[in-house]
């Protein structure tokens, strides 16, 4: 390769790592600052600021989801299966809100742990299929035929 | 040996803005029809043909547009990042017309992918816009496409102008891998890639087919897009050459 050339290509390389070093060094600075929310073993670690908005994410646990029959009041449970964050919501949920869905909800954590949410939003998760491959599933999950694990 | 002796000719010829005019010329229509015919397939069969999703119903199509949308404006910034590369370091004429090609196809697929990704989040998520890692980092690979083409008209000189954007190009191209791999990195709204490369796509067949159709035709439209822009940028560039006076007196 003529020597200019060559001079050349160093520097678009040293551009392109420098970039990337600066980029990367600025990412691990903000590293809490780009999550979208914690999880609920960081809010029962305590790493979570109390009393301020932020946004907590993760599963509607099973069987915990309680709807107020006189008003929009909707009590749940998110959890990351390691630890479990109450959250107390008013307000018109997302069609895709269901137990054992994701959710992210923003709001503020009470002294007594409680997360008071303001806002509820649904995490799709990455699979994708026909509802008759979902009750097919479901149908072999109820014989108890653990062999028809899902998409995933 | 020899593939690469073919190799370094063909990209000693692409130095000559006038060869590649006439060699796109011949690939267009054969391209444009790989496009539109995958676009029209895999929409047809995406929107009418395929089963609705188990939890989103019908809204899930806009799968079909999103997703193929996004992967070329990445792909897209990648090619400009190279074509910003041979520029600097071969000084070569077609890699900047490439280059300034490349920036309003990709900020109009940048567009498109925040758009629908919006209109879907929507009805899925319960809101219009989060600024999450992948929405952010998408957001500014579409004002990295806009510095770009405003760098170019920034300068008074045509070399500095595509210097500097070259610069900015390979500087952006870090944005990339952010946007691949925002959402396994931090927590995000955004779901994390449902066709991967080394498993097994989370997808069902019936949807990945069509899905697949579609990113074929998005590709295939952007190299079309990408060679009629080229090409006109080639006209405008050699507007006082022999071979262009003639082809317009033709």
């Amino acid at each position: 390769m003529h020597p200019v050339r060559k001079q050349r290509l160093i520097v678009v390389l040293l551009i392109v790592a420098g970039s990337a070093i600066a980029v990367a060094l600025a990412a691990y600075a903000l590293r809490s600052n780009i999550n979208l929310f914690y999880p609920p073993s960081d809010i029962a670690a305590g790493k979570a600021p109390v009393g301020k908005n932020m946004r907590a994410g993760g599963m509607v646990l099973e069987g915990s989801v309680k709807r107020d029959p006189d008003s929009l009041r909707v009590d749940f449970i998110v959890t990351d299966y390691s630890a479990n964050v109450p959250v107390t919501y008013v307000g018109i949920l997302p069609d895709l809100f269901d137990e054992g869905q994701g959710v992210v909800a923003s709001g503020q954590l009470n002294e007594q742990g409680v997360f008071i949410a303001t806002e509820v939003l649904a995490k799709h998760d990455e699979n994708y299929m026909p509802p008759e491959v979902q009750s097919a599933l479901d149908a072999a999950q109820q014989n108890g035929d653990k062999a028809a694990a899902p998409l995933n | 040996m020899g593939f690469f002796v073919l190799m370094w000719a063909f990209f000693h010829k692409l130095g000559s803005p006038r060869w590649f005019y006439e060699i796109s010329g011949k690939w267009l229509p054969w391209l444009s029809l790989l496009a539109l015919s995958c676009l029209i397939l895999g929409a047809v069969w995406g929107l009418a043909f395929a089963p609705p999703d188990f939890k989103q119903g019908n809204s899930y199509r806009i799968i079909f547009i999103h997703v193929p949308a996004a992967a070329v404006s990445m792909a897209c910034y990648m090619v400009m990042a190279f074509a910003a590369a041979i520029h600097l370091i071969w000084k070569m004429k077609l890699a900047d017309v490439v280059m300034r090609s490349c920036a309003p196809i990709g900020a109009a697929l940048t567009l498109i992918a925040l758009f629908t990704g919006s209109i879907w989040g929507k009805p899925t998520w319960g809101t219009w816009w989060v600024w999450d890692a992948r929405i952010t980092s998408v957001l500014i690979l579409f004002f990295l496409y806009l510095g770009v083409l405003a760098l170019y008209e920034a300068f008074e000189n045509a070399e500095s102008a595509s210097k500097a954007s070259a610069v900015l190009s390979l500087v952006g191209c870090v944005n990339v891998p952010i946007i691949y791999w925002s959402v396994e990195w931090w927590y995000s709204l955004h779901q994390p890639a449902t066709i991967k490369l080394t498993e097994e796509s989370t997808i069902h067949p019936d949807m990945l087919y069509p899905l697949l159709v579609m990113l074929c035709g998005f590709y295939a439209f952007f190299v079309v897009a990408l060679l009629l822009f080229s090409r006109s940028e080639i006209l405008y560039r050699e507007r006082k050459t022999k071979w262009v006076k003639a082809l317009a007196a033709a």
